[in-house]
């Protein structure tokens, strides 16, 4: 059916494990799963100096659209892996989201009322470009061997690491890694070898997905959005869900509930009719004439495993974590798990770090996963009612939105991915001053644009893979011998801490010790957003993610809360 | 003075900082009312609602602004009488 992508068939060459069969095949990190979540564990862990193996059992990508919604920090952590561009340049950027009861507007979100931003609030693409792009990625790396058609059999954990058996078409190989990533997906058969549960709720329903291509200027170039409706003319007391994504293709989702035969529905005689329906009657002119390229029916569920890592065993992704659909949760938050994670375990490995630093990823990540939970569960509660009585509140949340500005907030066709703010880690130090603004230790750095030299950027892209401190100045000429011999003395501790100089104006940089870089915030955004004074500081982790801040940073500070943000110090995590 | 109004703008709060998202509140409050209906059948369901509406009403008190509740409670019903869940 599918005509507008052509599948990349990857090279799988043979194993050179087996032509030494007799040998112990050792491998420092084996990641399992290369799907998005572990193709961006493994380019991160490439990026950052570490080798790497990425196993993968088929030779191609994803088989139709699938994760479609790529969320702002999602494209800032593709940004640092070195895609972010072509996913941006090739996707569908969107920030409005409208929502219709029958054929009445009654909820409308902007998913970025903010400026300044290098990146939209969303950008739909089908997964199987993310992937391609992750893959060619992948390939210009020397750290990272990428190995297509290595299918991963058993799993062995053992206190110092794990042995797998690995199939290929030619024969089968014993490897020996001292820490796997287990990106394997949902249905992740190395957590099923291993008897570990998934902890949650199942859903009673069905829907439909359908990749349709099709020509239409429903929405102006740059301004596409998402549209939900509930109990449409077209497609009466379910709902349906339409997204534009590359290619002009668009998809569609629809409710079919729980009695609906998932393989009957999926047949194109079944599909059509529907698909054609919602043209006619839903957009509001005429239809289209469209091709179908791929349909689906799918079921969820809302659980995750009560503990991420299992000694040497590391769960990211849809293995670790599952939820609803609605609200885009499921690869941004598997990148963002990989994010976390790849960090840590390199400076475990560099010997920066105790082994319980890793600790730390199973507790962020799984804070993370229950606000992801708990937002997909309470949007799937509204769109697919359990019981009477969740149906009539629904039906009374919807037919008061058509009145009353109060129940439009109610109406939940989904709320999108945010990054968590992991204030709960046991990573942050405490503010010991007051700090007027959104983030605080955990949460994610908010973008700004910057100036470096003659080049206008974005804050983030001076950021990620090391830790930084962001030092606030009005000039670079008003820095003081004190701030001078900090700055040197955070780039010798261990892991190193590299300063960013942020300042109101440019001005002369004799002086500055070296490897300081000078930005000026154009916009005076990064002040405003980080209730910056003259000469605070923010140290921020390797993902980016705030670890602590002063008014006025000593080394002693900035060692202790780099000492904590890498799991020396405080109580250990849960 | 202005006889007091029905508010039908968004209300929910709750002391500490604003959630980073609008509709967390609103979200939370659905959340909880869904999980005491849990495990009842209808006519029990029926009895809660009756239940809650009599101990908000009680909150309220002003019978003024009750007055405007009941009517736009009643107006949207009769405005789509086809609203009845099938």
């Amino acid at each position: 059916m599918l005509s507008t992508y052509t599948y990349p068939r990857y090279a799988a060459p043979r194993a050179p494990e087996l032509d030494a069969p007799h040998a112990h095949h050792h491998a420092r990190v084996v990641v399992v799963g290369a799907g998005p979540v572990g193709l961006a564990a493994a380019i991160d862990l490439a990026l950052q100096g570490v080798a790497v193996t990425l196993l993968d059992e088929d030779n191609t990508v994803s088989l139709g659209s699938r994760g479609l919604c790529y969320a702002q920090r999602t494209l800032e952590v593709l940004d640092r892996l070195g895609v972010g561009d072509a996913v941006v340049a090739k996707g569908v950027t969107w920030n409005v989201g409208r929502t219709f009861h029958r054929d009445t507007e009654v909820f409308r979100f902007e998913l970025q009322p903010e400026p300044d931003h290098q990146r939209p609030g969303m950008v739909n693409l089908q997964q199987y470009w993310l992937e391609q792009f992750l893959v060619e990625r992948a390939l210009q790396l020397p750290k990272l061997s990428l190995r297509f058609r290595h299918q991963v059999t058993h799993v062995e954990p053992q206190a110092d690491g794990a042995v797998l058996q690995v199939a290929t078409p030619e024969g089968a190989f014993t490897l020996h890694a001292d820490w796997v990533i287990v990106a394997d997906g949902a249905r992740s058969p190395i957590r099923r070898q291993l008897g570990l549960e998934l902890e949650g709720q199942v859903f009673r329903d069905r829907f439909l997905i359908a990749d349709v291509v099709m020509k239409t200027d429903l929405f102006p170039p740059g301004q596409a959005e998402r549209w939900f409706w509930f109990d449409p003319p077209f497609h009466r007391g379910q709902s349906v869900l339409l997204h534009k994504e590359a290619d002009d293709v668009w998809r569609i989702d629809f409710q079919l509930g729980w009695d609906a035969d998932p393989e009957a529905e999926k047949q194109p005689e079944r599909v059509l009719p529907r698909v054609r329906a919602l043209l006619e009657q839903g957009l509001g002119r005429e239809a289209p004439a469209f091709e179908l390229e791929w349909a689906s029916v799918y079921t969820f569920q809302c659980r995750r495993m009560a503990s991420f890592r299992h000694g040497r065993l590391l769960f990211v992704g849809d293995a670790a974590h599952q939820v609803s659909p609605f609200g885009a949760r499921g690869a941004n938050s598997g990148i963002q798990d990989a994010d976390n994670l790849v960090w840590k375990l390199k400076a475990v490995l560099a010997g920066h770090a105790p082994e319980r630093l890793l600790d730390s990823y199973s507790a962020e990540r799984g804070a993370a996963a229950d606000e992801n939970i708990r937002a997909s569960t309470r949007s799937t509660d509204f769109i697919t009612p359990k019981s009477p009585a969740s149906q009539v509140l629904r039906d009374a949340v919807l037919s008061l939105a058509r009145e009353h500005v109060f129940a439009r907030g109610l109406v939940n066709s989904g709320r999108l991915s945010v990054p968590t703010h992991l204030a709960d880690s046991p990573l942050n130090s405490p503010d010991h001053e007051a700090w007027d603004c959104a983030v605080a230790p955990g949460s994610p750095l908010p973008d700004a644009p910057v100036r470096h030299g003659a080049d206008d950027g974005w804050l983030l892209r001076h950021t990620g893979g090391d830790f930084v401190l962001l030092l606030f100045e009005p000039t670079p000429a008003s820095l003081g011998p004190a701030q001078r011999r900090l700055i040197e003395a955070l780039s010798a501790l261990t892991p190193p801490v590299r300063t960013l100089l942020l300042c109101e104006r440019d001005g002369p940089t004799e002086g500055l010790p070296p490897g300081t870089r000078v930005l000026i915030d154009t916009r005076h955004r990064a002040t405003l957003r980080l209730d910056a004074s003259p000469g605070s500081a923010v140290l921020l982790r390797p993902d980016q993610h705030l670890a602590a801040r002063w008014r006025v940073p000593t080394l002693n500070a900035v060692q202790a809360a780099l000492a904590r943000a890498c799991g020396h110090t405080g109580a250990p995590a849960a | 003075m202005n006889a007091p109004q029905l508010v039908t703008t968004p209300h929910f709060h709750r002391a500490g900082p604003a959630p980073a998202q609008p509709y967390a509140h609103g979200d939370a409050f659905v959340e909880q009312l869904l999980a005491a209906h849990r495990g009842l059948d209808d006519a029990t369901s029926q009895r809660l609602n009756a239940r809650l509406v009599l101990l908000l009403a009680n909150h309220i008190g002003d019978l003024a602004v009750l007055e405007q509740a009941l009517v736009a409670a009643r107006a949207g019903l009769v405005a789509t009488p086809e609203e009845t869940t099938p």
